[in-house]
């Protein structure tokens, strides 16, 4: 009983209700006793922590009283910042916008889908057709370029048939170069065969190439019966050409109308021999049987007018020829055996000679 | 965005002797009067009305106390320091829920308040341990200790009011109640 006691005289102390007297003779006790000390301490310390709580919940009743009193919904409503119109929306009506969004995205796939578009060939597509195109301006330059170089005229160059002539016994054949430009392998034709040839010599700038013909099967062709002029022809001269235009030869004749080809090449001779892709490169001849040159392309829309590399050129080419090349030099025939025949017995003569240039 | 609230405002100095003298209308208004400010806070920054009067509560009491220990200088301002106090409690709350991004959208301007936060903080715990060693306590010790210590009643009401036939059976009843706070309230830790 005594610690009640002792709390009871803290309490009394605490709180004021001492005399003067116990008062003196409790803080005589106090400061003697450590343990009374403490003991008044603390526990005005607790009582003071049950006090203030007591005071904060009275407090806490009085503010919740006031706070029941505000109209907070109208504050609410009053500060809350009022979202955008378009927050606004998305907030009511969202599902309904995602709805419609997704049918939209699918709408936009499968259009693609159906329509090819998400296809990656397309742009491969794209692609091939631009490389396509390119190679079409490619070709239109070169064609353009060759157009030049030959004095812009139109070469029967998609025939990829031609003609040629021998020159020699053993088995060389002078033909157009653009004939066989680019070309894989290059056989010859005449009415007693068909030979595989090489190309032994080509000259871009003339248009003049010259193969050798390489078949086991050959055995040689006799004495050419021509010869080649080496002067140049005289305007208004009879001339006529033999050639391939076709699967059959086909013989025309016309006359030497210029000394001069297209814009006054000094290379051709300007003909009025009628030529259709085929001739090309076939041999022209005067009224006795001399090789005076060499059918090589026609104006572009004009009639009968047409063009052949002069003979000399060939005679230049002939001496060009590689002297490593697989044949010694050829012996030009030097004897016309056509002379004094008439065109068709020259004809006769000849034709063994010509050859079909057919191109791979 | 800034909105004026037109009510009519106290004045701080009406308000700091009101509370000095108990004044239940001078509280009052101190309440209707920033209730509104602390509400836009507290509503635009992730919160909702509950949590406004939570946090408003909470700053009102930090300021009535020390108004009432007598440490508000009358030279800042009332709106500033709940406005700080508010601010800082609610970004105690977001950051304990994990809801604070960082970015806190301000209404008003607001002063550091971090030590008057803190001694709040130590005092609630306080008061919840003492909230819950009276739960605990259990009746009648629980009402004898509240009417005594807290309602400030003497021992002869509380003799009356629990029918003891002496003052010394109730001393001793109340002496017995406040060990078992003292030991309830020391027990949590």
């Amino acid at each position: 009983m005594r610690d009640e006691q002792l709390l009871e005289a803290i309490e009394r102390y605490l709180s004021g209700e001492m005399n003067a007297d116990e008062r003196r003779a409790f803080e005589q006790l106090r400061t003697e006793n450590a343990e009374v000390d403490q003991r008044v301490n603390e526990h005005q310390q607790f009582v003071g922590v049950l006090k203030q709580y007591g005071e904060r919940v009275e407090l806490e009743q009085r503010l919740n009283a006031i706070h029941q009193e505000i109209d907070v919904q109208a504050i609410e409503e009053e500060v809350a910042i009022r979202p955008m119109w378009i927050v606004d929306i998305w907030r009511h009506h969202h599902s309904k916008i995602s709805v419609a969004a997704s049918i939209a995205i699918f709408a936009i796939l499968a259009t693609l889908f159906v329509t090819g578009k998400m296809d990656n060939n397309s742009t491969y597509q794209e692609l091939s057709s631009k490389v396509d195109k390119i190679n079409k301006t490619t070709s239109t330059l070169t064609k353009t370029v060759n157009a030049l170089k030959n004095g812009n005229r139109v070469l029967p160059q998609d025939k990829y048939r031609g003609t040629g002539f021998a020159i020699s016994s053993n088995g060389l054949i002078v033909t157009a170069f653009h004939l066989i430009d680019r070309a894989d392998s290059v056989y010859v034709q005449n009415p007693t065969g068909i030979f595989k040839t090489k190309v032994l010599y080509s000259d871009s700038r003339h248009d003049i190439a010259i193969l050798k013909i390489t078949d086991t099967s050959f055995t040689g062709l006799g004495t050419i019966p021509y010869t080649f002029k080496r002067s140049e022809g005289d305007i208004a001269e009879s001339v006529y050409t033999y050639g391939y235009p076709q699967d059959s030869p086909r013989y025309g004749r016309g006359e030497l109308t210029s000394t001069n080809g297209l814009n006054g090449d000094t290379l051709d001779y300007e003909i009025s021999v009628p030529i259709n892709p085929g001739n090309s490169g076939g041999p022209l001849l005067d009224g006795k049987g001399n090789v005076i040159g060499i059918v090589k392309a026609r104006e572009n829309g004009s009639e009968g007018v047409n063009f052949a590399l002069k003979s000399s050129y060939l005679l230049n080419a002939i001496q060009n020829i590689p002297s490593d090349s697989a044949t010694k030099k050829p012996v030009l025939n030097t004897k016309n055996t056509l002379s004094g025949l008439t065109t068709v017995q020259q004809i006769k003569k000849l034709k063994n000679y010509v050859f079909m240039v057919k191109v791979y | 965005m800034n909105k004026e609230f037109k009510t009519s405002t106290p004045t701080d100095s009406e308000i700091v002797f009101g509370i000095l003298n108990n004044s239940e209308s001078a509280i009052k208004r101190l309440y209707v009067a920033y209730f509104p400010m602390v509400m836009q806070l507290i509503i635009n920054n992730n919160g909702t009305a509950d949590d406004a009067k939570d946090i408003y509560q909470e700053a009102i009491i930090v300021l009535y106390n020390k108004i009432k220990k007598g440490e508000f200088e009358l030279n800042s301002k009332l709106k500033t320091f709940l406005y700080s106090v508010c601010r800082r409690l609610w970004l105690k709350r977001l950051s304990q829920m994990n809801r604070y991004s960082g970015d806190l959208h301000d209404f008003q301007e607001y002063s550091p308040v971090e030590d008057e936060v803190e001694d709040q903080a130590e005092r609630n715990m306080q008061f919840s341990k003492m909230q819950s060693a009276l739960g605990m306590l259990g009746e009648p010790c629980k009402t004898i200790i509240e009417d005594f210590y807290i309602h400030n009643r003497s021992m002869q009401e509380i003799c009356e009011n629990f029918g003891y036939t002496n003052a010394d059976n109730a001393k001793t009843q109340k002496y017995k109640c406040l060990q078992r706070l003292k030991k309830l309230f020391f027990q949590q830790k």
